[in-house]
């Protein structure tokens, strides 16, 4: 019978588990209390109700009560507020060796870039027990990454990255849906999560046509687009050395320092005016409207690799 | 009684002046309530005609009933419909004007003139908002989303947002007119607090009105600029931000939740004690409340916004203010609990709305902690459980509100009983519909039912909810309908209501009713505290039959 009538959805996540429990907290609470305040009306207007002979009795207030009724709920919803915080945090920090995953959202499908190389549109494979870090931006308008049984959420938003991390816990196919109205066909840019163990997951990736990497796709963009001409390895050229920067902080013209990370790496391909590198000149032309997200997300990617390779590449169990 | 038959007889506003030109250039601030609640009423049944579509198109899973296109446009138009032009006028517009300047003993509101004035630029919004209706609608959602608003839609966005503007400015004007009403016009001995809280209630939600709507009204301005001169402010690949939209429309639209919820809470704050027979539990509590309410109200916007990319620890503190603004709404639900407290209470309709609204407005608001809470929100956020929440809010608070004063005051109004028997069964139906609809929408956004998907053939398994949420609407169309027709049937019909049915304190009952077009005959003098009920007696148990 509960085929056709869940309640309660499929928790496949680690974040999901710990989720549902402040989620059970809150339902326990809500009910307790909107009980609490049915049944005193109920009872009130029951015992109290109008009768001949009986009058009301005037009460003008009580100060003891009114502070109990403020500090209450107050010291409660603190309690809330910071179980929900901690919840919340771990939700937005991906844990250091993340096997990454660039999403571009479109209207109205989902493109996936696997590091390997692999691409898919509306479905993610993924392995179980890994910690995945997407990296997602979009083409057009806002979207939102949404897996109701990973109990995770991201608007991806054009013009920028946002960062989205679960941990499966279960092997399944999982829905995945546009959280954020997006147009037309707003419920059609759904797709599924297909999270599978480590030796089927390997399978699925070397089953298809042999790829280069998406470091690899990068690196042919590097070439074509002549970034070589000023970003060379072996000597200063007329662009900073681009080995080792990521992650980084970088002393910029305007006196700011800033992370390198990948918005910056983004951005500053589409528009390296607004953060020029401290001690060089503005003559990197913009990238702007000439390359799409795809293989801006390649670049990204390559100039990421050039770092030393980080703990865990996808594939790779973490340590 | 006596006097009935003699107030029925001499001058009120209803009768003071006849045709059609002196109703539309009235000045009486009774007059253009009255007017306000036709266009009102008008606008609402078109709002719920839309309700109406979406509902019919999720009773299956497919996309049959409408296209797309058609479903999106809908829920936009639902929405924008229900809160520019219904939600956010209800309560002020109808009830605020016919009532604060009697409450406060004054003749008018002080700009008598620009209240007029107000509801011909609401009237020229709504019709402009029809008009961008008819030649075929907007689809952006009630929230007008960057860049999909400003780049990307092929509807009639300038239009619409136009017409919200219009409707921004007539709110502005009447959120004016009673700040100045509630400062200067109060009757000699009304004092700060002698004022009903109905009064304390509108004066916090005039100053959201003032100091928000300007701030939607620019951003509205914005899109169409963008629109049509391709600013690019929310463009990024101009350097724009489409998330400053965000905070820009949400800076307005949160408090916008109290402009909609402020005014109901302070018709029930006149409900309870006048059905209770006693004062109210903790005046200055309720009356304090309200003004926090309307100050920490501007400092939560963000929580709209969780998963939005903004930054890690402005979402630790928006969730925190969230929370803050939740103890004053708990402290109004505990006092007017307590105020029913060795009472003698009587169920008579507006009583029934106001017990309604207590516990779904608890409801609502309990399940707003689940929102602000962060690692939950990021779950909940855009699915129907959101859906859920706010219609908890904005019907089974707001609404009931407004039913519930429109009840209580109809014979004031009127000068007519509505009948108490058909009074009570809406006020269940209503309540039983409303629940019917949506608390299966709180499931069915824990299942992960996004909000604004037209299709779920993908996920049959969320039909039955779905089946029952629509069920639900049908049984709450019942529950709106059945006033409308009772009411103006006992337009003609209904008993004569008498200068005081309720033998409520409050000026407005000293007056005859329908009032005269001055209200007073002449100004009173205030020497007395709101609802002193033990010096009242009780009203003629107003039967069951008409
Ligand atoms: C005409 C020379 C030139 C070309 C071609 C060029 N760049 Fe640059 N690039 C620069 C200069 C000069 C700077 C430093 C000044 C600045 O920040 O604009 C720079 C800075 C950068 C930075 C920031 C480095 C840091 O240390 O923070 C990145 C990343 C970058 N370029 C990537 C690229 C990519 C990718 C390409 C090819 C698509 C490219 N550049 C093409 C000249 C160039
Ligand atoms: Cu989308
Ligand atoms: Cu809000």
């Amino acid at each position: 019978m509960f085929d056709n009538f869940p309640l309660w959805p499929t928790a496949a996540s680690s974040h999901a588990v710990t989720e549902d429990w402040v989620y059970i907290f809150l339902v326990v609470l809500s009910a307790v209390m909107s009980l609490l305040i049915f049944l005193t009306i109920v009872v009130f207007g029951m015992k109290y109700r109008r009768r001949h002979g009986r009058e009301a009795q005037q009460i003008e207030g009580s100060t003891i009560l009114e502070v109990a009724w403020t500090v209450a709920p107050l010291g409660v919803f603190l309690g809330i507020f910071a179980w929900g915080a901690v919840l919340y945090f771990d939700e937005r920090t991906p844990p250091a060796g993340a096997a990454e995953i660039y999403v571009v959202g479109k209207q109205w499908m989902w493109k996936l870039q696997h590091m390997e190389g692999v691409r898919e549109i509306n479905q993610l494979h993924i392995p179980v027990d890994r910690d995945i870090k997407l990296i997602m931006t979009s083409q057009d308008v806002i979207h939102s990454f949404f897996i109701p049984e990973f109990r995770v959420k991201q608007d991806v938003l054009p013009g920028r990255y946002t960062t989205l991390w679960f941990h499966a816990t279960k092997p399944g196919i999982y829905h995945l849906f546009c959280a954020q109205f997006c147009g037309t066909q707003h419920s059609g840019m759904i797709g599924e999560v297909v999270v599978m163990n480590a030796s089927e997951y390997q399978a699925w990736l070397t089953g298809g046509a042999p790829v280069g990497s998406l470091a690899q796709d990068g690196q042919t963009m590097f070439l074509q687009l002549g970034c070589q001409t000023c970003h060379r390895f072996d000597v200063q050229g007329r662009g900073p050395n681009l080995v080792g920067i990521f992650g980084k902080p970088v002393q910029l013209e305007d006196g700011r320092v800033v992370t390198a990370d990948e918005n910056y790496i983004r951005q500053h391909i589409l528009t390296p005016g607004r953060t020029i590198v401290s001690g060089f000149r503005n003559i990197m032309p913009s990238w702007q409207g000439q390359i799409t997200e795809e293989q801006l997300n390649s670049l990204v990617a390559y100039i990421k690799s050039l770092n030393p390779p980080p703990a865990g590449a996808a594939g790779v169990p973490n340590p | 009684m006596a006097t009935t038959a003699v107030s029925a007889e001499s001058k009120n506003y209803l009768n003071a002046e006849y045709g059609i030109r002196s109703w539309l250039l009235t000045t009486d601030h009774k007059r253009i309530a009255i007017l306000y609640l036709i266009s009102i009423t008008l606008m609402f049944f078109i709002g719920g005609y839309f309700a109406l579509l979406i509902r019919l198109e999720l009773l299956t899973p497919a996309g049959d009933l409408l296209t797309a296109d058609m479903y999106n446009k809908a829920f936009s138009m639902h929405g924008q419909i229900m809160v520019f032009f219904f939600l956010v006028p209800s309560i002020p517009a109808v009830l605020g004007n016919f009532l604060i300047p009697m409450m406060v003993g004054a003749k008018d509101l002080a700009f008598p003139r620009i209240n007029l004035l107000s509801w011909y630029v609401y009237i020229g919004g709504a019709a402009m908002y029809i008009w961008c209706v008819i030649t075929g609608g907007v689809d952006t959602g009630w929230t007008f989303y960057t860049p999909y608003s400003s780049l990307f839609s092929n509807t009639h966005v300038v239009e619409a947002c136009l017409a919200i503007f219009f409707a921004g400015f007539s709110s502005i004007l009447t959120g004016l007119n009673f700040v100045v009403t509630v400062h200067r016009m109060r009757a000699p001995g009304m004092t700060w607090t002698r004022l009903p809280l109905f009064v304390w209630s509108h004066y916090a939600t005039s100053i959201v009105m003032l100091l928000g709507t300007p701030v939607i009204a620019i951003t509205l301005v914005l899109v169409i600029l963008e629109r049509t001169l391709n600013l690019g402010i929310f463009d990024p690949s101009r350097g724009g931000d489409p998330v400053l939209f965000q905070h820009l429309f949400w800076f307005y639209s949160h408090p916008a939740v109290y402009i909609m919820i402020l005014p109901s809470m302070g018709v029930i704050s006149e409900i309870v004690p006048c059905f209770s027979r006693k004062r109210v539990f903790g005046y200055t509590f309720v009356a304090m409340a309200s003004i926090a309410i309307a100050v920490i109200g501007f400092l939560v916007w963000a929580h709209h916004m969780f998963v939005a990319g903004i930054s890690l620890y402005s979402a630790l503190v928006f969730s925190f203010l969230s929370y803050l603004v939740a103890v004053p709404s708990a402290i109004k639900v505990f006092n007017w609990t307590a105020t029913m407290y060795k009472g003698s209470v009587s169920f008579s309709t507006p009583m029934l709305y106001a017990m309604g609204f207590i516990g779904l407005f608890t409801m609502g608001g309990l399940t707003g902690l689940f929102l602000a809470c962060l690692g939950v929100d990021v779950h909940v956020h855009d699915t129907y459980f959101v859906i859920a929440h706010f219609h908890y809010i904005m019907v089974g608070g707001a609404v009931l509100g407004y039913l519930g004063g429109i009840h209580l005051w109809w014979p004031k109004i009127s000068g007519r009983l509505y009948p108490e028997a058909w009074g009570r069964l809406a006020a269940i139906i209503v309540f039983i519909g409303f629940n019917l609809t949506f608390f299966p929408q709180f499931i069915l956004g824990y299942l992960g039912m996004p909000r604004r998907y037209w299709d779920y053939s993908h996920m049959p398994e969320w039909q039955a909810l779905n089946v029952l949420s629509t069920a639900g609407a049908s049984i709450l169309a019942v529950g709106y309908l059945l006033p409308l027709a009772y009411l103006l049937w006992s337009l003609r019909y209904g008993k004569i209501a008498g200068d005081n049915p309720w033998m409520a304190t409050g000026l407005e009952w000293k007056t005859s009713s329908p009032p005269p077009t001055f209200n007073f005959e002449q100004t009173p003098e205030v020497t007395w505290e709101a609802y002193e009920y033990e010096k009242m007696p009780l009203p003629e148990e107003v039967t069951l039959e008409r």
